[in-house]
């Protein structure tokens, strides 16, 4: 008994051995491989990890000269300053609000720019329309805002140009509370909606043609064929954007929101990224900022992991 | 793809109701960036609405509004400090993203489910924008063009894509330089690159166009008037309500205001409109392979 033992045991360190061998083995012949992936290595160290352990200043009333480890510890003070606080629901409603409506509008968009671009056949306007609503997504938000003022200027705008030529009174659309929300949101499925049709028209592209053949051999017509095969097909695809969308809900897009905001609309155009840069970068209230910024990183992970498990259990296959 | 079928009334209104919904769509893409335009083309001496002026024949254009900006001396450094982020950032962005996104790529590498998660953590959690802010400025980074690009030089999506797309070149290829000899380091540098190059234009084209589009980090990091970038100079403009700071004081007189401001953003997207045609052989091929799991 005692014998078969330690056979065993040696067969089981002779394995290891190898096996341990075997790995020593393949690390080496990897070993330039880790060399070069090293400084990608380090890079990562050095600009994700270390912002990481700088974010312990949210449990700090930061001093510039103490620095991350020496200024004071002042536990959860910074973060029930930030919950107690006026401006904490209208933060987070903005930022809701703005990233479900933009959902809401540019979702629906994009399903049917794709829909009537694979269902065209007139070649050159598919091919225009691809071109002109691929553009937008490659200009800058800085760009963006001067065409806006094109269109939405009070003095020289071709809106407002409209507006008076029906007698009406010039509207400055950028700096009216109740107008601000639109263009935001507008203005965000002007630009996008040609980019997120892609992922849409990729989905298109792999419906069996088979199924349209057999539609039209049973006298479908072209509508029923896009209410019971195109929809169909790509609704597994709307619901991965949408839960995609609802993961990362807590981005509003700064910097859309950061440069056409101005103080007049503050209340209802602040969002929470443009609170913490103004907080932080400009009134130095590095703590605070902090543990707001940490607050929308610990529940943008938490409903990143959520959307991933849905997606998962919806499609097998997640995204990580 | 039912064309030898004919078609019926309700198809033939199927296809009306398409193609005019494809009309309109690009109508409202157009006309915002075609009112734009013809703003900053607009003479000084142009008496009527922004309407009138969508529909000024192109021999009343005036080009004072680009003069006025390319002759200033603002403009210029900052056009070349944009430049030089754009290649410095680029150069920079491939050197860390190749090596990892090839890693990752290697199945048998012992590490790789570590590396991944290394990797994959900062992408989920995000400490937000004071750290970094603190970082970057710890690093002496301040005031330098490196500060706008070397924070974003390697992005987590960019490098499971070209991950993805190093996994689809064949084995057969990788094994047999390895039966020859070859180290991995040859592979990648040999056998690798070489077959990778629309994946590296397109990637790098991402980098570039986001590091060319970036106001932020510069905004954050860059105080000193002669390293400011593009962005924003235009920003500058754009919120400025007179112009003495941006162009010769007798320029002013020739172009209005509105013209200069937007002549300055066409100015600005020239580049991007130049790279637009190459990356979009390529981008939708990337976006597809970005949306297969890594």
């Amino acid at each position: 008994m005692s014998d078969e033992r330690t056979m065993m045991e040696g067969q089981s360190v002779v394995l290891k051995n190898q096996a341990s061998h075997t790995l020593w083995r393949r690390i080496m012949r990897h070993k330039s491989i880790y060399l070069v992936a090293s400084l990608s290595f380090i890079y990562f160290i050095i600009f994700r990890y270390v912002p990481i352990w700088n974010a312990q200043i949210a449990f700090r009333d930061f001093q510039a000269l103490s620095g991350v480890v020496k200024s004071p510890w002042v536990g959860l003070k910074n973060f029930s300053d930030f919950v107690h606080s006026y401006y904490f629901w209208e933060l987070i409603r903005n930022t809701v609000l703005y990233s479900v409506g933009k959902m809401l509008f540019s979702v629906p968009a994009a399903v049917f720019l794709a829909v009537a671009l694979y269902e065209c056949r007139l070649y050159w306007l598919r091919k225009t329309v691809q071109t002109m609503a691929y553009l937008p997504h490659f200009l800058s938000w800085v760009i963006m805002y001067a065409i806006l003022l094109a269109i939405l200027s009070p003095s020289s705008g071709i809106l407002n140009d409209i507006i008076k030529a029906f007698g009406g009174e010039p509207i400055s659309f950028m700096t009216d509370t109740k107008s601000f929300p639109w263009i935001v949101i507008l203005s965000d499925t002007w630009k996008e909606t040609g980019w997120s049709a892609i992922i849409f028209l990729a989905a298109l592209m792999g419906i069996d043609p088979s199924l349209f053949e057999a539609a039209a051999v049973e006298g479908a017509s072209a509508w029923q064929r896009v209410r019971y095969i195109t929809l169909p097909a790509i609704k597994p695809v709307i619901v991965v954007v949408v839960l995609l969308k609802l993961g990362t809900v807590l981005d509003a897009g700064f910097n859309q929101i950061f440069m056409l905001y101005s103080l007049p609309v503050y209340s209802v155009a602040d969002i929470i990224d443009t609170w913490i840069y103004r907080q932080g970068i400009l009134e130095f209230r590095f703590g605070l900022a902090t543990a707001v910024g940490l607050f929308k990183g610990v529940f943008g992970l938490l409903l990143l992991v959520v959307s991933n498990r849905l997606i998962k259990r919806y499609t097998g296959n997640g995204l990580y | 793809m039912t064309s030898t079928i004919r078609l019926t009334r309700s198809d033939r209104l199927f296809h009306f109701c398409i193609d005019g919904a494809l009309v309109l769509i690009l109508a409202l893409l157009i006309i915002p960036i075609w009112s734009t335009l013809t703003l900053s083309f607009r003479p000084n001496d142009f008496i009527g609405s922004a309407l009138d002026g969508m529909f000024l024949a192109p021999w009343k254009w005036s080009t004072a509004a680009y003069r006025a900006l390319l002759g200033h001396r603002s403009f210029l450094s900052a056009a070349g400090n944009s430049f030089r982020i754009f290649f410095e950032g680029v150069i920079t962005a491939l050197f860390f993203t190749v090596p990892l996104a090839y890693a990752l790529s290697i199945k048998t590498l012992p590490g790789r489910k570590l590396l991944y998660g290394i990797v994959l953590v900062p992408y989920l959690f995000n400490p937000g924008l004071v750290p970094n802010y603190l970082l970057v400025t710890k690093l002496g980074l301040s005031n330098t063009l490196a500060a706008v690009f070397l924070p974003g030089a390697v992005s987590v999506y960019n490098t499971l894509i070209m991950k993805s797309f190093f996994e689809e070149l064949p084995e057969e290829l990788k094994e047999s330089a390895r039966i020859d000899g070859a180290s991995e380091l040859t592979v990648l540098l040999r056998i690798i690159l070489p077959l990778s190059k629309p994946i590296l234009l397109t990637i790098g084209l991402y980098y570039g166009v986001h590091f060319w589009n970036d106001f932020f980090n510069a905004m954050l990091y860059i105080n000193d008037a002669k390293l400011q970038p593009l962005p924003i100079l235009l920003r500058n403009i754009l919120l400025s309500s007179g112009m003495n700071e941006y162009v010769e004081a007798n320029a002013f007189g020739e172009a209005p205001i509105y013209a200069i401001k937007a002549a300055s953003v066409f100015l600005a997207a020239i580049p991007m409109l130049v790279a637009y045609p190459f990356i979009q052989k390529y981008f939708v091929k990337g976006t597809m392979l970005g949306s297969i799991k890594g």
